[in-house]
């Protein structure tokens, strides 16, 4: 019997009003998140990835942003599965934190200047554990031991300004696994990070997600951490997934161009140019104005009349799903 | 952070000493022999000279300036011409009523001023946010003088909740203080309120879009404890320089205030002096205002200290 | 459709109505003040001791004070007196304020003493230095506008400073003076026409402020001679009738205030238009 997924995001619409008019960053996104594995939600920034992400944590500027449309279901650890696109924001909050956590992607502005990171861990656990302040510091000890911060007794009562970027990102991932999470929302956790850093922290995201079961949802823009980390990845460009899939097959064979386009990118996979040296390629063209057809359109090299005006479903075989018309040729 | 401080120290003993210059040469312009103007209309030429000597002004202006400064060093401010008795007495007897004006004053502006702010950045272009916004303008383009001469008509002449004016009897109980500085403290209060709201919903503002926000958000805790807790804990060191500097300028700007309820504080004595000419009293409490301006700046910069963990270590 | 860049500043200037509101008020004002002879009902000096501490009625519309004379006509002569007084602090005080805040942000070593100055002028309540500059001066309108300028000087050399310390690094600074332009043109082309609008923005709040001092000053009486219709004359001659007579008190108190708070709305106006960040918060 296969249980329901942890995070099923369906036909998810969001919408932002501003002073130009109304906008719609999010069209109609469908995803799923399993206990116990990482999915990788991948696409250049504007493409919608955070405001997903935003939208599922309850965080979407208010009153600008707004779910207009799809569901957002959410199995809790009762086995309870809720609509947190429809849930009022008194019962969110009580989710925040405890159930789902985010991380975020720049730990230098991430954390209160002026709360030492124990009170900001503690201020978590007491809000969702029930804990006591001296066990609250207590947990919060623990958690920086758990993430591998040397010395946490001491450390505990520091404030942000004496740690590093790294030692910070583990404060704050510290601060996310506090109440157990059963979802992780890491939002380009590593991209601010020096490389080296970077490869500490994605081995313990990845270690606590096995010592926990937890689902993750990962955001990034690097396909190549997305090859380190991720069971399954979702593209999105333009507000809308073009292509998902597992991220063997994904590498493999990508079946919309704007991966392949994606995936051409990646310095491993440059051609070699007629000096022998590797030449790293763009994708030609910016995302224009999103109108009746294939967002990608205007920029990818295969497309014909019929992509432009037929608006374009996402084509589902398998574990696999594609937004193409033309997959299928181009492929061939 | 020692050093920051000693180097503040350094600073603000330069704008005393720029202060008592300014004092000093600017009333030498005036218009008037100082010795003359002591003695009155019937002085002989021979008792001006004597006493030009007797207070050394006889002597090069420099020489002047400097035993004048070694004088107020040492907190002697010299004699009224007026009051027959020294001027650091004269300011000391008018200290109390200014002390309590300014400090009911700013506790006002602050308990009015810091809570609006807070209300006006949260619901940013809301309604409330036009109101207080709105009230905060009016607030700073009224004259005080105006609004304390309306609200005696109203709340002092026709319903006769205060009274009209003074500090009361010598002697009388502080009760009975506060009632006569209950008008202008409000008044005060309610007009250097606006820049406290102004101050205090722009730093929200500031830190309300900052990311360790949503962090606090992303805790699940409630929005008043991300308001008050995470912002406005971030928002406070703009926030008390504003108070801070408010309580500073109120010390030696009540003036206009202190005529119009009649309260026998320093700016009422600036005031006498002024139409008196008596100078020694203008310079003295001159030099006694920025003294306290600038000791209340320290004061602020030590306060920083225990707000922000950044500036501690 | 490309838009005149005039068209665009009014468009922007006026997007919130009461910016616009206030623009009219303070254009009334002006014109009121300009053309007082035309526009008063009587001479704000014509005595009728029978009609004296009249209430507002149809003859005298904001009333009579205390000689008989009519209020509504001395207000509008106060302005002349008032805004008069206020424009020229506004002229002098931006004036030495742009040339002292330029050389003081441009040239370092003029920096610390410069400013150091400034800090003493400031540690002084506005209106104290300015009853003090009165007093050593000698109570006259024009020693008024002088003392008022000295206050609110320091105030334009802070706002010039802090733009000119911003300005002087940018590029294309930076490229003039690489390519040997001298100082003085650097100064007077490049960063006077960069730092113009936030002093034009500084300048309409010190233009309130100053209108705010002058009331202050003139009914502590140490402001201009007290014949001299001026609102805050009028309110401190009114002052001792007010328990019978409210409205000798009541009207130029009024006016101070329309007139200052449309400046300070109209400086508003102003900066968000100016400030590219706060337009985009907008």
């Amino acid at each position: 019997m296969i249980s329901p997924p942890l995070l099923a995001i369906d036909d998810l619409e969001v919408r932002f009003r501003t002073e130009e008019g109304e906008s719609t960053p999010v069209r109609g996104v469908t995803l799923s998140v399993a206990a116990g594995e990482t999915v990788a939600l991948v696409g250049e920034s504007g493409s919608g990835k955070s405001v997903t992400s935003l939208a599922v944590m309850g965080l979407l500027p208010r009153p600008a942003g707004r779910v207009a449309r799809g569901r957002i279901l959410f199995r809790r650890r009762s086995e309870q599965i809720v609509d947190l696109a429809a849930m009022p924001s008194s019962e969110m909050r009580k989710l925040r934190g405890s159930e789902i956590a985010m991380i975020f992607q720049e730990p230098m502005t991430s954390l209160n200047p002026v709360l030492s990171i124990g009170e900001q861990i503690a201020e978590s656990v007491r809000q969702h554990m029930g804990l006591g302040r001296a066990g609250a510091v207590k947990r919060a000890v623990e958690m920086l031991d758990l993430v591998e911060i040397p010395d946490a007794r001491r450390r505990v009562d520091e404030y942000p300004h004496q740690m590093s970027g790294g030692m910070r990102q583990r404060v704050m991932i510290a601060l996310a696994m506090s109440c157990n999470p059963s979802l992780l929302i890491a939002d380009e956790p590593t991209t601010a990070l020096d490389v080296t850093i970077q490869a500490q922290i994605l081995a313990l995201i990845d270690r606590l997600r096995r010592e926990v079961g937890m689902g993750v949802l990962f955001i990034t823009h690097n396909l190549g951490v997305v090859a380190e980390v991720a069971d399954r990845v979702t593209v999105m460009y333009a507000g809308q997934v073009v292509e998902s899939s597992p991220v063997k097959d994904l590498f493999r064979s990508p079946r919309h161009p704007y991966t392949s386009a994606l995936l051409n990118c990646l310095p491993a996979r440059a051609k070699r140019g007629a000096d022998g040296r590797r030449m790293v390629q763009s994708i030609p063209g910016t995302v224009g104005n999103v109108g009746e057809g294939c967002a990608f359109a205007p920029r990818c090299a295969h497309s014909i009349e019929m992509c432009r005006t037929s608006s374009v479903a996402l084509e589902a075989d398998g574990e696999r799903s594609a937004r193409c018309l033309r997959w299928r040729e181009i492929l061939a | 952070m020692w050093l920051t401080l000693g180097r503040r120290i350094g600073g603000l003993l330069i704008v005393m000493f720029l202060v008592a210059a300014m004092v000093f040469f600017l009333t030498r312009l005036a218009p008037g022999d100082p010795a003359a103007l002591m003695l009155g209309d019937q002085a002989t030429a021979e008792d001006i000279a004597h006493l030009r000597q007797v207070y050394g002004l006889d002597k090069p202006i420099l020489v002047q300036f400097v035993l004048w400064l070694k004088e107020i060093a040492t907190g002697n401010l010299g004699q009224s011409i007026f009051l027959q008795r020294p001027v650091t007495q004269a300011i000391a007897e008018r200290a109390e009523p200014t002390f309590f004006l300014a400090l009911f004053s700013v506790s006002i502006a602050a308990l009015v001023g810091i809570p609006a702010g807070i209300v006006s950045a949260v619901w940013r272009g809301r309604v409330v946010d036009q109101i207080v916004s709105g009230l905060a303008m009016l607030a700073a383009n009224i004259p005080s003088f105006w609004l304390g001469l309306i609200f005696i008509q109203f709340f002092a002449v026709r319903l006769g909740w205060f009274p009209v004016a003074g500090y009361g009897d010598p002697g009388a109980p502080f009760v009975e203080r506060i009632a006569h500085l209950a008008l202008p403290a409000t008044v005060l209060g309610i007009v250097n309120s606006a820049l406290i709201i102004r101050f205090t919903r722009a730093s929200m503002l500031d830190v309300l879009s900052d990311d360790y926000i949503r962090t606090a958000r992303s805790k699940g805790i409630s929005e008043i404890r991300v308001v008050l807790r995470h912002a406005f804990g971030n928002a406070l060191v703009p926030i008390i320089t504003v108070v801070g500097l408010t309580a500073a300028l109120l010390v030696g700007g009540a003036i206009v205030t202190e005529t119009v309820f009649g309260l026998p504080g320093i700016g009422n004595l600036v005031v006498s002096a002024v139409l008196r000419r008596d100078y020694p009293v203008i310079q003295g409490a001159l030099i006694v205002v920025a003294g306290i301006y600038v000791l209340i700046n320290l004061l602020i910069d030590i306060i920083y200290t225990f707000v922000d963990p950044r500036v501690r270590y | 459709m490309e838009q005149s860049p005039i068209l665009l500043f009014f468009r922007r200037m006026f997007r919130r109505k009461l910016v616009l509101v206030a623009c009219i008020v303070l254009f009334v004002i002006v014109l009121m003040a300009l053309l007082a002879p035309w526009v008063a009902p009587y001479e704000p000096t014509a005595i009728r001791v029978i009609r004296r501490l009249k209430p507002p009625n149809e003859l005298n519309w904001l009333g009579t004070d205390e000689f008989g004379r009519d209020i509504l006509s001395r207000i509008i002569y106060g302005a002349r007196a008032s805004l008069g007084i206020g424009f020229a602090v506004v002229m002098v005080s931006m004036t030495v304020g742009t040339l002292f805040g330029l050389l003081a942000g441009y040239f370092r070593p003029l920096d610390g003493a410069v400013m150091r100055v400034v800090d003493a002028l400031m540690a002084l309540p506005d209106i104290l230095l300015a009853i003090f500059l009165v007093a050593v001066l000698g109570a006259s309108a024009f020693n008024v506008v002088l003392a008022l300028s000295i206050v609110y000087t320091p105030r334009v050399i802070r706002v010039v400073r802090a733009s000119t310390l911003v300005i002087r690094e940018l590029p294309f600074v930076e490229a003039a003076r690489a390519l040997g332009v001298s100082a003085r043109r650097i100064l007077s082309v490049h960063i006077l026409l960069n730092v113009a609008s936030p002093v034009l923005v500084q300048a309409t709040f010190i233009f309130a402020y100053a209108v705010l001092a002058e009331a202050g000053l003139s009914f502590l009486g140490a402001g201009v001679p007290p014949e001299l219709p001026t609102w805050g004359t009028m309110i401190a001659s009114g002052q001792q009738y007010a328990d019978d007579a409210f409205w000798v008190v009541l009207f130029p108190g009024l006016a101070i205030v329309l007139a200052a708070l449309s400046l300070q709305i109209v400086g508003d106006g102003l900066r968000d238009m100016l400030d590219p960040k706060l337009r985009k918060a907008l």
